[in-house]
């Protein structure tokens, strides 16, 4: 019963979403006050009917309703609470679901939030999302239906796959969701504001804060998911360029730009028609991202849930959207009247710099992502682009934005003296030059890369630190400066602390493969590793081996580490749980394998730095929450403050 | 400033779209140059083997990926206790790979399965990556074309409801 309860929901919310998608835009052209209103109640009553389908969806899942053919294909009785919970965005109809769930939220918050934006804006904007959500809910509805009645209904269900049972994967595709969806939001201003064809202030004050929101979202929900990966694949690679995961760097990418140039807009006025653009391409992205992984056109490590008939759908969907919208941009655009004039050498300049690297590097993810499809398609040759297409376009095109990075929140609006910003910049550099002798005595013989990664990182702290130094010796006290300055400096100093980690766990990365029997010790790095026993043991759900290893640092015993091989009932299925412990050094992460003559196959590996890349994609989240609690950010806050003098 | 509002734009217009040119340039060589190396083909067994002395291919020098059926019966650890040797199958074809390592989860005879490395002198195969995916009903999607292409498909994937 609360199946059909949930059924009904959704085709209502449906019938609610073609209304919102038309009304408001029929009373917007004919300027109708009655019409425009209704786009309010439209699309709160859509988040209300969405959330009553995803509760009885949830429901079902809770009291495990085996009638219900995801439910039984998915979940399980003797799965843990949390499991069953997370198993109802686990699977490709539920996590739609969830997609659609925070679709309606946010044009939900929009609508409530939304009381100081003209009124007609705001009723194209909502329109704009009711038309999101008419095309997600009709795929729902058509093609990937949660609410699929079993006959008979299944007695026991099949579980869910026990790499997903993971509390790092639970939150991971909610936290990437609210960060894709959230795009949908700067993408409802963008097509509002051609329509109305105005950008201002006011409009990039709107925009910002929501843009930060998805960011924000989308920047845990990537590194959640990078987390996950490194310690529960057992490959001890965090980041494989594989397609899934550029789906979701993609769209971080675009909106990473969005979120710099929509200051300008702000500040100075200008870049206003590229600000629009790049709204765009933002949330076309995240459709995109969403398409190559429901669709499986790639293939992928990860490709859970794959089926090209759905693709199909999503792909029209796409095409339309951005179809759509970049005609709606090229016929409008020229209406967006240009603004505040700069000199190359200043803060607008940098931050085109920032823009053109960022959309170039998203282009350049987005061609070695589609590459071997289009390879497919012309040459019938199969083939697939790996790290090092990546690292090869990526170390280039990078560098120069991070040594920006560390020159730019020096500069002035306008025109900037770039010698006597340089002259303050001595520190940075002798930072950076200490780092690299450090690293270079550290490390000798290693890779002469890393040490350029090691500079740059410094280089990047070093700046940001002094920057910050200099304004509160101006501004007197801490509490003084906004905290939107506190975000930007937390979150650049989260990206020297994340290049400084990937430099290390990548170029130093030390791994051994033996086969171990008890008692048999093993040297990585400065530490000596025993395996001392291997123990059967058991959980909820699985049984398991697990080995007892002793690491010692110069015979002093300094850590016991428990990796497991877990065999789970149901689905059938053996995964590694690798065991990783942080050292001073970084991280010692180790893997048992099978039995196998006598001993066990082990694998160990010595990370160094591998958990500063997780402090500093913490410090960007941080950074982006910190700025977005800024009051002159803050979602609703009046729009206009005259002589708001800002630091700069 | 001598130069009026509107010449300026030009100007600063002109300044930027240089830029963004010249980096785009930049990312374009940079791209053409990382493909044209790192491209890693993908080839089912008998495909390796009906095309080992194509001389357009070269297949002695580059790394590429192989996939197919674990052979059943095939896999067999070696001395050391840490390299398996197994043979990849597509039904017409079979190939022997090396791979020292611990083999993933999923890896089972019967299964799919790709490998990633190069032939050594001896013409073996050396895989330095061995990929089974995460779901016990998937089959990798150049496997399953491979198969197709042989006859070999028995439409595993089809197994859900």
């Amino acid at each position: 019963m609360t199946a059909e309860i949930g059924h009904l929901a959704l085709a209502l919310a449906l019938a609610l979403a073609i209304l919102g998608a038309l009304l408001p835009q029929l009373g917007a052209a004919r300027r109708d006050p009655a019409l425009i209103a209704a786009a309010v109640p439209l699309t709160i009553g859509q988040f209300v009917l969405v959330l009553i389908s995803f509760l009885a969806l949830t429901w079902a899942y809770v009291v495990s309703d085996f009638s219900l053919a995801v439910v039984a294909s998915n979940s399980h009785t003797e799965k843990p609470m949390l499991y069953k919970l997370s198993g109802v965005w686990g699977n490709h109809e539920g996590s739609l679901l969830l997609w659609a769930l925070i679709l309606t939220f946010f044009a939900a918050l929009v609508a409530l939030l939304g009381r100081n934006l003209p009124a007609r804006f705001r009723a194209r904007v909502l329109a704009v999302e009711s038309m999101i959500a008419v095309g997600f809910l009709l795929f729902l509805l058509l093609t990937s239906n949660p609410f699929e009645r079993l006959s008979p209904p299944a007695v026991e269900g099949m579980g869910l796959n026990p790499l997903l049972q993971d509390p790092g994967l639970a939150f991971h595709p909610p936290f990437l969701y609210l960060g894709y969806v959230g795009f949908s939001v700067a993408f409802a201003f963008a097509i509002a504001a051609l329509q109305e064809g105005r950008v201002d202030a006011a409009w990039a004050r709107w925009v910002r804060p929501w843009t930060l929101v998805a960011w924000v979202f989308l920047t845990i929900g990537i590194a959640l998911g990078s987390w996950w990966a490194y310690y529960e694949l057992g490959w001890g690679g965090f980041w494989f360029w594989d397609p899934v995961e550029n789906a979701s760097f993609m769209p971080w990418l675009v909106g990473t730009a969005l979120l710099h140039s929509a200051i300008v807009v702000e500040k100075r006025d200008a870049m206003k028609s590229w600000t629009v653009l790049l709204a765009i391409i933002a949330f076309s992205f995240s459709l995109l991202g969403t398409f190559l992984v429901r669709s499986g056109v790639l293939t992928s490590v990860h490709a859970f849930a794959t089926d090209p008939a759905r693709g199909v759908f999503i792909l029209g969907f796409l095409a339309l959207v951005v179809g759509g919208s970049l005609t709606l941009y090229a016929l409008r655009a020229e209406t967006l009247t240009p603004g505040g004039l700069f000199e190359p050498i200043s803060r607008e300049g940098a931050l085109v710099l920032n823009n053109v690297v960022l959309a170039t590097a998203a282009a350049t993810v987005l061609l070695g992502t589609l590459y071997p499809l289009l390879l497919d398609v012309f040459t019938g040759a199969k083939g697939t682009v790996g790290p090092p297409y990546f690292h090869a376009v990526f170390i280039p095109l990078m560098t120069p934005l991070f040594v920006a990075l560390g020159v730019a929140p020096f500069l002035n609006w306008k025109r900037a003296d770039l010698k006597s910003v340089l002259s303050r910049l001595w520190i940075a550099a002798v930072v950076a030059l200490i780092a690299i002798a450090v690293a270079a005595y550290l490390t000798w013989g290693g890779p002469v890369l890393a040490l350029l990664g090691v500079a740059v990182g410094a280089w990047m702290i070093g700046a940001v630190v002094t920057d910050l130094m200099s304004r509160l010796r101006q501004g007197g006290r801490w509490m003084r400066l906004p905290r939107a300055q506190w975000g930007m400096s937390a979150a650049h100093i989260g990206v020297g602390i994340l290049v400084l980690g990937i430099t290390g766990a990548t170029a130093w990365n030390r791994e051994s493969l033996e086969v171990m029997r008890i008692g048999d010790s093993l040297t990585i790095g400065p530490y000596t590793v025993r395996l001392e026993n291997v123990t059967p043991t058991a959980g909820a759900n699985y049984t398991a081996v697990r080995g007892v290893m002793v690491v010692s640092d110069k015979d002093r015993p300094v850590m016991t580490l428990y990796p497991e091989s877990r065999t789970y009932a149901t689905p059938p299925m053996t995964t590694t749980e690798a065991a990783i412990r942080p050292t001073a050094v970084g991280d010692i992460y180790a893997v048992i394998g099978e039995e196998s003559k006598g001993g066990w196959a082990v694998r160990l590996y010595l990370k160094p730095l591998q958990y500063w890349i997780w402090i500093g994609a913490g410090l960007m989240a941080l950074g982006g929450a910190l700025s977005l609690s800024d009051r002159r950010y803050r979602i609703g806050a009046p729009a206009r403050r005259k002589g708001a003098a800002h630091a700069a | 400033m001598a130069l009026s509002p509107a010449r300026a734009r030009k100007r600063r217009r002109l300044g930027v779209v240089i830029i963004a040119a010249a980096i785009l340039g930049i990312a374009v060589a940079l791209v053409l140059f990382a493909l044209r190396d790192t491209v890693v083909f993908f080839f089912g067994p008998s495909e390796v083997i009906s095309r080992l002395d194509d001389p357009k291919l070269r297949l002695q020098e580059r790394r590429f990926r192989m996939g197919g059926l674990v052979e059943e019966g095939s896999v067999r650890r070696l001395e050391d206790g840490k390299t398996t040797e197994f043979r990849i199958t597509d039904g017409p074809g079979a190939f022997s790979v090396r791979y020292t390592g611990l083999l993933p989860d999923l890896f089972r005879e019967g299964q799919g399965v790709v490998a990633e490395g190069r032939l050594d002198d001896k013409g073996r195969f050396i895989a330095d990556e061995v990929l089974a995916k995460h779901d016990e009903n998937y089959m990798p999607k150049e496997v399953a074309d491979a198969l197709k292409k042989t006859g070999h498909w028995q439409g595993e994937s089809e197994a859900k409801p």
